[in-house]
């Protein structure tokens, strides 16, 4: 006999229909909280030294892991690609494997995880506990709005300092396939760097790299800031916050990265 | 002190609601220049929800919320802004902005809606400091000092832009003795110094009676909290309201029951 608690296929698609809606709506705060930033814009870059420092923080804070990251990402990059092209003899191609892989692909997409472990989780957890200690709701009874005082000027920090740090990312990446290959393996100097200069165009590859990186920070620093404002007030809310960050942030850049690949190189 | 005849803020037939819990039913009181109102009643009678609406920080179920003649269940954030321009809040635990200085955090507001010289703004946070008696606490952190401290900091911070009408929510919960003498004296000085309004949300009785022109009594009912008696302090004392009675001579049995209703205890502990 089936138990009695069972749910029936109406329950089952009411519930499917509840969450759907749920997650419509979440969407749509989401989208709400991207236009009011975006409303705000003007009165904040009024006061540039709000966004200063949150460039600052968010910046400077996450370059060691950026700049250690890239080197190893390039050092890898450039043993694996030596290990494949000397099948083909053509190991002076190693610079330009590594320089397309990180300005295409990994330089904007690994700083925009990395972005999201290392500044996002500090900007929902900042955000979150500001809600519960009620320092939001204290701004609002100030007649000071906290999404011009406080929120807009960590986005606008955000869509700044990504594109940097993945340029810088990409970079050091290339510095470390510099190091291995002439460094270790003996690949001519000249061939390495003219084997870039002449496969890497400027449109096509480094530019959609930088606005793909520009596409990331948006979205990264946007789930950080809607994540914590949307949190619960309680410990357990702003520590699920940061998680989130870090699982949807990483989740919406990897989408995002397949979506912009198929339109940019398609 | 007689308050004006204008009143400087006014709730009329106010009612809220939580979803579908409701809250408070069909409030009316108004606050006068120069008058201090205490708002009493139990712990969650929705105390605290009547500043967030006072503030604006909610908007009514129905009912009107009028501040300096704005009706602030219809104003929009421009207007709402001018009008908390012109009104400090206390938050029950301070709501200091934790990554800023006791000095900085009462310099905020100044910061934000006035353009003064440096000299000047310092000179008028001392004073608001020494208000409080928190000028030697300047430069220490908010998780540098106490709990009472912080209170007493937030409240330099919601008078430092020298407002019309001062909402304090529960301004007294624990502070040792001296801080709610002193709190309590402050808040009638101020008051009468600013020639504004004050409206103290609290279930100290022996504090609010002693400073508070008006009293103000929410007693709970499954429709929403209602004010049960109005008038000054000593007609409340007169009152022969079996909730105010309770209320004020704190006594477990009457129209409030102490226990939320339960299973009965033989069936509990069985």
């Amino acid at each position: 006999m089936r138990p009695a608690t069972r749910p029936s296929l109406l329950d089952r698609l009411s519930s499917l229909g509840a969450q759907t809606l749920a997650l419509l709506a979440v969407l749509g705060q989401f989208k709400w909280l991207g236009a009011r930033m975006v409303a705000r814009l003007p009165a904040v870059l009024a006061r540039p030294s709000l966004v200063v420092r949150q460039v600052h923080f968010l910046g400077n804070h996450s370059l060691a892991i950026i700049v250690v990251s890239g080197l190893f990402v390039g050092l890898v990059l450039g043993l694996q690609g030596y290990y494949t092209l000397r099948r083909y003899g053509s190991e002076e191609a190693i610079g330009l494997l590594v320089a397309l892989a990180l300005v295409r692909e990994l330089g904007p997409v690994v700083t925009a995880l990395l972005f999201a472990g290392r500044a996002g989780t500090a900007l929902a957890a900042e955000i979150g506990l500001m809600k519960s200690g009620e320092q939001l709701a204290a701004l609002e009874a100030m007649a000071v709005d906290p999404l011009r005082r406080i929120v807009a000027p960590r986005f606008i920090a955000g869509l700044i300092v990504l594109p940097i740090l993945a340029a810088l990312f990409s970079a050091v990446g290339v510095l470390g396939g510099w190091l291995v290959a002439v460094g270790l393996i003996g690949v001519d100097d000249g061939a390495f760097w003219s084997q870039i200069a002449t496969g890497v165009d400027f449109w096509e590859d480094l530019m959609n790299g930088v606005w793909k990186s520009c596409v990331f920070g948006w979205a990264v620093t946007q789930i950080a800031l809607f994540m914590g404002l949307e949190c619960k007030p309680t410990p357990e809310g702003v520590a699920r916050a940061t998680t989130q960050t870090v699982v949807v942030g990483s989740l919406v850049v990897l989408g995002l990265d397949f979506v912009l690949t198929a339109l940019m190189f398609g | 002190m007689s308050a004006l005849p204008t009143p400087l803020l006014q709730v009329e037939r106010l009612c809220f609601a939580y979803g579908e819990r409701p809250i408070l039913k069909d409030l009316r009181f108004s606050l006068g220049r120069g008058e201090v109102l205490a708002v009493m009643g139990g712990s969650g009678v929705g105390k605290t929800t009547i500043l967030r609406l006072l503030a604006g920080l909610l908007r009514p179920t129905d009912g009107r919320v009028e501040v300096f003649g704005e009706d602030l269940s219809q104003a929009n954030q421009a207007a709402l802004y001018a009008v908390r321009r012109r009104m400090g809040l206390l938050f029950q635990f301070g709501a200091l902005l934790t990554d800023l200085t006791c000095f900085e955090n009462v310099a905020f507001p100044m910061r934000e809606h006035l353009r003064l010289p440096e000299p000047m703004l310092r000179d008028l946070v001392q004073m608001k400091l020494e208000a409080v008696g928190l000028r030697g606490a300047a430069d220490l952190y908010p998780s540098e000092i106490s709990g009472g401290m912080a209170r007493r900091v937030a409240l330099a911070r919601a008078v430092a832009l020298d407002p019309q009408v001062i909402l304090y929510d529960e301004p007294f919960a624990g502070l040792d003795p001296i801080s709610l003498g002193v709190t309590a004296r402050l808040i009638r000085t101020l008051n009468d110094a600013l020639g504004a309004g004050s409206i103290v949300v609290t279930h100290d009785v022996a504090e609010s009676f002693a400073i508070a022109d008006h009293v103000a009594v929410l007693a709970p009912t499954p429709q929403g909290a209602i004010v049960v008696a109005h008038g000054t302090p000593d007609e409340m004392r007169q009152s022969q309201d079996p909730y105010v009675q309770q209320f004020l001579g704190g006594h477990e049995h009457g129209p409030v029951a102490f226990h939320m209703p339960a299973l009965p205890i033989e069936e509990a502990f069985e």
